[in-house]
């Protein structure tokens, strides 16, 4: 595949797309959309079967020195990889998710997500940071037109909320960038991974990208724009937000801030650490009260979101595979949650928790699918929510068990909100009429959901296909950040070592009671 | 002295003035019927000087060589820069015109008047004087030059009070700092002993003394009546809203780009020595311009009111390259200049073609809503328009705050550009309001009216420029723009 740029082929097809979308029908712009995705997840397919695991960290990179200022630099690795393939893969059942519900401006609506696709493959690909900061930005128009103009009742105040938000966290990291173009001369990116910047300015620098990240995953307390945007949202702009716009955070930390502010990151995990407790206990417990589906799924999303950081600031393998696990497995598991939510507001209209009732007997196999993402939601091992957070959890546990065991807790408030929320909706009477008239998935909906559970069982299970691409780029990270790594409370302390086996009986009693 | 040298240096300027003499008196003699033709030689006029600018712009050139009439002038690559920029908005505002006179927008008076074309020609004439200044004669000559032409302009249309009271507010405003600049001239004359500005230089070098340092606000604070910099702005909102939208075009582009370059020549050329003096002074104007642009923008129904105050945020980043006050933050400001210019046209242009089946023009809020349906590729444009205003990427506005931003951060303010880009978000608002009038609201129902090819040519090229597809430009932007910046510091 030598030659073949297949990077810029990936957001060329969807780029191509989205034009055509603009000018054709809605039935035409439909097929056009879904067949634009499909290319792109081929594509996907044949990235990551080229992608040679063990071999350069950077690979399918291109370069051309088109811009002032900046260069159009794409390449990825691992990390990047499985970001990637997460989008493309999430983008088809968008599509399809969006079929029958959007029936105005159909067009526009699909134009709008294959240029979220392009710019979300760009993000991850970029090799260059002012590259990178356009392609991250960039989303914000489409994002902000999707909420704006085919959301619900409030969809003015939340895109708004959204814009706004997003946009003031980002401009200072613009302002950090420059700064590192100056100091370091280069606006590459693997450059400037491995470029030592001065102990006290990464302190400014931390915070400024922080500043940005911070808002896009979202942590507690800037978390507040997340439930309005998914509530107005469409079903499919909700699945796009939660499934890959909150990873562009969790993906800054760990491309942007751990490696080139090392010690900055060990001096402000304490702040990470404080923000990621309060948000998984605060967030749960918000989301056990809450009676909008889709505002109960957001608040999970921060929650989860809060176990990716913390992972991420843990400075051990595990915790960045396990953080890297758990962004993949949110991706799915919540998209996922978010075409349940969608499924059922598309034959009854509300979202109401209290309208619903005893789907699992009118609807059995979406009850099914529904408690299959419910139990990877809450981390069921098999699913691959447990996976991504036993892994988490154990690698904080070396820094910080007590960061591990508030953390713990968020499973439990966890497992608490989602089964309150599957029992209030599947199980029971049924209450309303209208929701027990409900039909059961129709094709499209099985199309939509069949392979988002197979890859939460594939995740669950066998993990190790995900986590092969990244080991050696996690393994990389890690050494870079061995030397900033603040000592963990769980180390254990090494002193003399005792005689004899601390289960071994005194030699005396044990001649006595052998006589027993 | 070389006479014919220094004609061959101002040849642009020569072509104009004939050009403007004689569609003068074709003008008179012919009445306003033959303003179409006027019009179209006028623009032929201006892009043939914009066409002699074109080697010198490609070569560069700076030094010596380029002083015409003893140094009176100074035809540098930073000058023939301004100059094409202002030639290419000043056809621009010829293009737009007749549509709108000939229309009901225009009121009682429908026809273009002959006087109109002949009015751009000799205020880009001005224009085209003061950019090349090199003595405060010769500026204040420009200066006056574009200013009286510009305030016939706004009160164009006779019978049209809000026209009328534009021009009136514009004469008395623009007066009173054409006054305060003339003292401040005359003190730096008083203290230095010459008009010519390496003399003034010179005279300034070492501690400055009080009067020396009233001249130079004075002189300052004259300039920033011309760029609307806050606090010198308010005159702004009120003369873009009453004049005729296609000469608010024109004043929102050209001579912003005249009085930004004058006044970036002054402030390095006159008191390149004294910089400590005056790069407070432009950081304050700079962050007032953006706030209170962005704030004052907020509650406006009206569009053009809304643009001025658009435009006086856009001052406040245009002059954050200024207050760098080195040669990479001159080259930002050039490119911001380009940039800005080209979204400026693009908006009017797309303002100008929403009218009513009479031609009568919508100009509130309530007007456009819903305009994504009615009328597509207008809102589409507006929309890559007011996201770029916005700084938005991958839309070309972001790479002139780009630009900027950079420049300030290489030179080590980056407090103060942290500061500036924060505040740049507030701007953000009500260009998304823009948006969500436009895409998000319901339709107000009304039919608009049918635009000429001439608006949907300009409006289709300065889309794509503000689109992905000029990032393409700007390794050849960014090279002119060094060659100008570069040419300003030659004398230092």
């Amino acid at each position: 595949m030598e030659g073949l740029p297949i990077l810029s082929l990936m957001m060329l097809v969807p780029l191509a797309g989205a034009l055509a979308c603009l000018f054709s029908g809605a039935a035409a712009a439909r097929w056009i959309a879904l067949g634009a995705t499909l290319l792109a997840f081929v594509l996907g397919i044949a990235l990551w079967s080229n992608y040679q695991i063990g071999g350069p960290q950077w690979q399918f990179t291109e370069r051309a020195e088109l811009f002032a200022g900046f260069n159009y630099a794409l390449g990825i690795d691992g990390i990047a990889l499985m970001l990637i393939m997460l989008s493309v893969f999430l983008m088809p059942v968008c599509i399809l998710a969006s079929w029958d519900s959007i029936t105005k401006r159909v067009g526009e609506y699909m134009a709008a997500f294959l240029f979220m696709e392009v710019l979300m493959i760009g993000t991850f690909a970029a090799q260059d940071l002012f590259l990178f900061y356009i392609f991250f930005e960039a989303g914000l128009i489409p994002m902000y037109l999707i909420i704006g103009v085919w959301g619900g009742d409030n969809r003015i105040y939340a895109s708004y909320k959204f814009f706004l938000y997003t946009l003031f966290g980002s401009v200072l990291m613009l302002i950090a960038m420059f700064w590192m173009v100056a100091e370091a001369g280069t606006s590459d990116i693997p450059t400037l991974m491995q470029y030592s910047f001065p102990a006290e300015a990464q302190t400014w620098l931390w915070l400024a990208f922080f500043a940005s990240f911070a808002v896009k995953v979202p942590m507690w307390p800037l978390h507040t724009w997340l439930p309005d945007a998914h509530v107005q949202a469409p079903t499919a702009g909700s699945v796009i937000l939660a499934g890959v716009l909150l990873k562009l955070g969790g993906y800054g930390f760990i491309r942007f801030s751990l490696p080139m502010f090392p010690e900055a990151s060990a001096q402000f995990a304490w702040l990470v650490f404080t923000l990621s407790m309060i948000a998984v206990v605060y967030t749960s417990l918000v989301a056990l009260v809450q009676s909008d589906m889709k505002k109960l799924i957001a608040y999970s999303s921060v929650a989860h979101m809060a176990i990716v950081t913390v992972g991420l600031f843990a400075f051990n393998v595990q915790g960045l595979e396990g953080a890297m696990i758990v962004m993949l497995s949110h991706g799915l598991v919540s998209a996922a949650l978010f075409l349940c939510v969608g499924v059922i507001y598309d034959r009854l209209h509300t979202r109401e928790i209290a309208r619903y009732g005893g789907l699992a007997i009118n609807m059995p196999y979406y009850a099914l699918f529904f408690l299959l993402f419910t139990m990877a939601s809450i981390g069921l091992p098999g699913t691959s929510g447990f996976v991504g957070e036993f892994l988490s959890l154990a690698g904080i546990y070396q820094t910080s068990s007590l960061v591990a065991l508030i953390c713990t807790t968020g499973i439990i408030l966890g497992a608490a909100y989602m089964l309150y929320l599957y029992r209030r909706v599947a199980f029971g009477g049924q209450v309303n009429e209208d929701a027990a008239a409900m039909r059961d998935l129709s094709l499209r909906e099985w199309v939509m959901m069949a392979p988002i559970a197979v890859a939460v069982l594939w995740m669950g299970v066998y993990p190790e296909s995900f986590l092969a691409p990244m080991r050696a780029d996690i393994a990389v990270l890690d050494a870079r950040l061995a030397a900033a790594a603040p000592v963990g409370d769980a180390a254990l302390a090494a002193g003399a070592p005792r005689a004899e086996a601390a289960n071994a009986l005194p030699e005396h009693s044990s001649a006595e009671e052998g006589a027993h | 002295m070389d006479f014919a040298a220094s004609f061959a240096l101002i040849a642009p300027e020569l072509l104009l003035s004939a050009a403007g003499l004689a569609l003068l008196l074709v003008g008179a003699w012919r009445g306003d019927k033959s303003a179409r033709v006027v019009a179209i030689a006028a623009a032929a006029a201006l892009f043939g000087a914009g066409v002699m600018l074109v080697p010198g712009l490609h070569f560069g050139t700076d030094g010596p060589a380029t002083l015409a009439f003893g140094g009176l002038m100074k035809v540098d690559s930073f000058a023939l820069f301004a100059k094409a920029l202002i030639y290419l908005a000043a056809i621009g505002a010829l293009v737009v015109a007749p549509a709108f006179f000939n229309s009901a927008a225009a009121g009682s008076e429908r026809g273009m008047r002959a006087e109109y074309p002949v009015l751009i020609l000799f205020a880009a004439l001005g224009m085209s004087i003061m950019v090349s200044a090199h003595d405060f004669m010769t500026l204040y000559l420009g200066l006056e030059l574009n200013s009286l032409a510009a305030y016939v302009l706004a009160a164009i249309l006779r019978r049209d009070t809000r026209s009328g009271e534009a021009g009136l507010k514009y004469f008395v405003l623009g007066a009173l700092a054409s006054g305060i600049l003339l003292y401040g001239m005359s003190l730096l004359y008083g203290f230095t002993g010459s008009t010519a500005f390496p003399a003034v230089r010179a005279g300034l070098t070492g501690e400055m003394g009080l009067g020396a340092l009233f001249g130079l606000i004075f002189v300052l604070s004259g300039l920033a009546f011309k760029i609307s910099a806050v606090p010198f702005h308010m005159w702004t909102p009120d003369v873009y809203e009453g004049a005729p939208t296609p000469v608010t075009a024109f004043f929102a582009t050209a001579p912003k780009v005249a009085a930004v370059a004058l006044t970036a020549r002054v402030t390095f050329e006159v008191f390149g020595a004294q910089i400590a003096a005056w790069q407070q002074i432009v950081m304050f104007m700079a962050l007032a311009s953006i706030v209170f642009g962005a704030l004052g923008a907020i509650g406006q129904e009206n569009l053009k009111r809304l643009l001025a105050y658009s435009s006086i945020n856009n001052v406040g980043f245009i002059l954050l390259g200024l207050a760098v006050a080195n040669q990479g933050g001159a080259a930002a400001m050039l490119v911001y200049l380009f940039i800005y210019v080209t979204m400026s046209l693009g908006c009017f242009v797309a303002l100008l073609m929403l009218r009513d089946e009479d031609g009568a023009l919508f100009e509130t809020f309530a007007d456009i809503r819903g305009l994504s349906v009615t009328q597509p590729l207008i809102a589409g444009a507006l929309l890559v328009f007011m996201f770029s205003l916005a700084g938005i990427p991958p839309l070309l506005g972001f790479y002139a705050k780009f630009a900027v931003f950079q420049a300030t951060v290489e030179a080590g303010l980056v407090a103060f550009g942290a500061i500036a880009i924060a505040a740049s978000v507030i701007g953000a608002f009500y260009y998304i309001k823009f948006v969500k009038v436009m895409f998000f609201d319901q339709p107000a129902g009304v039919v608009t009216g049918k635009s000429g090819p001439a608006h949907w040519v300009l409006l289709g090229l300065t889309a794509a420029i503000v689109s992905p597809l000029g990032y393409l430009l700007t390794p050849s932007l960014t090279d002119l723009a060094d060659k100008a910046a570069a040419s300003l510091f030659f004398a230092v």
